[in-house]
């Protein structure tokens, strides 16, 4: 099943959008919240994100939901520190954290592919909430 | 170069931290006002990192550890982009203890490349890229006539400083101030000014 990795300045926003998601997942989903930095100051830390992504994947590969700015980079940046048959297999999603966190482990708990799992949570920057 | 290493990167991080309030000023002028903060924590971490390497004197060794530890700790986007820069100047300078001008350029040549890779950015965009990349150029000018490690320095520290000063004169389109668009002209880019201090105190120091 692929694995959901939430990354946020903010431990607090990426913790409970794990909480959020929880209710639609699986058993057995990993969703791993990457938020804040070591200390619980507000930032984004490569390294933190690093060790989500192993724990996130079992073999299926991760789709990584993010907030703003430095969000993207630190995660780049973490590709780098991956071995490179995990990296082969690791995606950032271009959509609303939240919406788009949701709409990943939806779709990972049915078991689709790393690729319509991303597509599923960039299908959700255009969800109408009214 | 010679001199202390442990010195150079202490004069380098002591001047970030005596700036930490300026850099966030201008970044709450553009941005969210946590540039200063950002580095300063970076740089505090990179001194506790290094207590106890005082005598180390591989260069690339102790930049590769400077980097690692900026992206661990500065929080915001400078953290992977200034990390990913030292990563990528250990490099060239891997096994050295001393550094002439052709080292250094190429040090400055990959850091530049690495930032430009990581924040998709490129000169003119009101980024830490619009101190260092003519400051680079500057190095290289100097180095290809002949120039001593200090005075190509002091060209590359100087074009830096204009660099800061064409910030003003154009919008951000990257990182945070790109939301302001129009409103981003006529403040200076705090990513910009921090290059431009690591340079300045660089040469402060060889000048001692
Ligand atoms: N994509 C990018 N490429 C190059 N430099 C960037 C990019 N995004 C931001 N910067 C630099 O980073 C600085 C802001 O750093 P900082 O305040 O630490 O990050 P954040 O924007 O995450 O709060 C900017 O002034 C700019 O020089
Ligand atoms: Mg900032």
């Amino acid at each position: 099943m692929v694995g959901v990795v939430i990354v946020s300045h903010s431990q607090k926003v990426a913790e409970g959008i794990r909480e959020m998601a929880l209710q639609m997942s699986a058993p057995e989903q990993k969703i791993i919240a990457a938020g804040g930095m070591a200390d619980g100051g507000i930032g984004t830390d490569a390294f933190r994100v690093s060790e989500a992504i192993v724990s996130a994947d079992t073999g299926d590969g991760v789709a990584i939901m993010v907030d703003l700015g430095s969000a993207v980079l630190s995660t780049e940046t973490a590709f780098e520190f991956l071995d490179e048959e995990l990296r082969s297999k690791v995606q950032i999603a271009d959509a609303p954290i939240l919406e788009g966190a949701i709409s990943a482990v939806v779709e990972a708990s049915l078991g689709s592919n790393l690729a319509a799992v991303v597509a599923t949570a960039e299908g959700a920057r255009t969800l109408n909430k009214c | 170069m010679s001199g202390n290493l442990y010195e150079v990167i202490s004069a380098v991080g002591e001047m970030i931290i005596g700036n930490r309030q300026k850099l966030t000023d201008l970044d709450a002028a553009i941005g969210d006002g946590d540039h200063g903060i950002n580095m300063a924590r970076g740089f505090e971490a990179v001194k506790a990192k290094l207590q106890g390497m005082e005598m180390e004197s591989d260069i690339g060794k102790v930049l590769k550890i400077v980097g690692m530890t900026l992206i661990s700790s500065v929080g915001g986007a400078a953290g992977p982009l200034y990390g990913t820069a030292f990563l990528r100047a250990a490099a060239p300078s891997q096994g050295k203890t001393e550094l002439d001008t052709q080292t250094i350029g190429l040090m400055l040549e990959a850091a530049i490349a690495g930032i430009k890779e990581r924040g998709k950015a490129t000169t003119g965009e009101k980024t830490m890229l619009d101190a260092l990349v003519p400051a680079y150029e500057a190095f290289q000018d100097g180095a290809n006539t002949g120039k001593t490690v200090t005075a190509c320095l002091e060209l590359a520290y100087e074009a830096a400083q204009q660099g800061v000063e064409f910030t003003k004169t154009i919008i951000a389109t990257k990182g945070r101030a790109s939301y302001l668009g129009e409103r981003s002209r006529g403040h200076q880019d705090p990513g910009a000014t921090s290059s431009y201090i690591m340079l300045k105190a660089l040469v402060e120091y060889l000048r001692r």
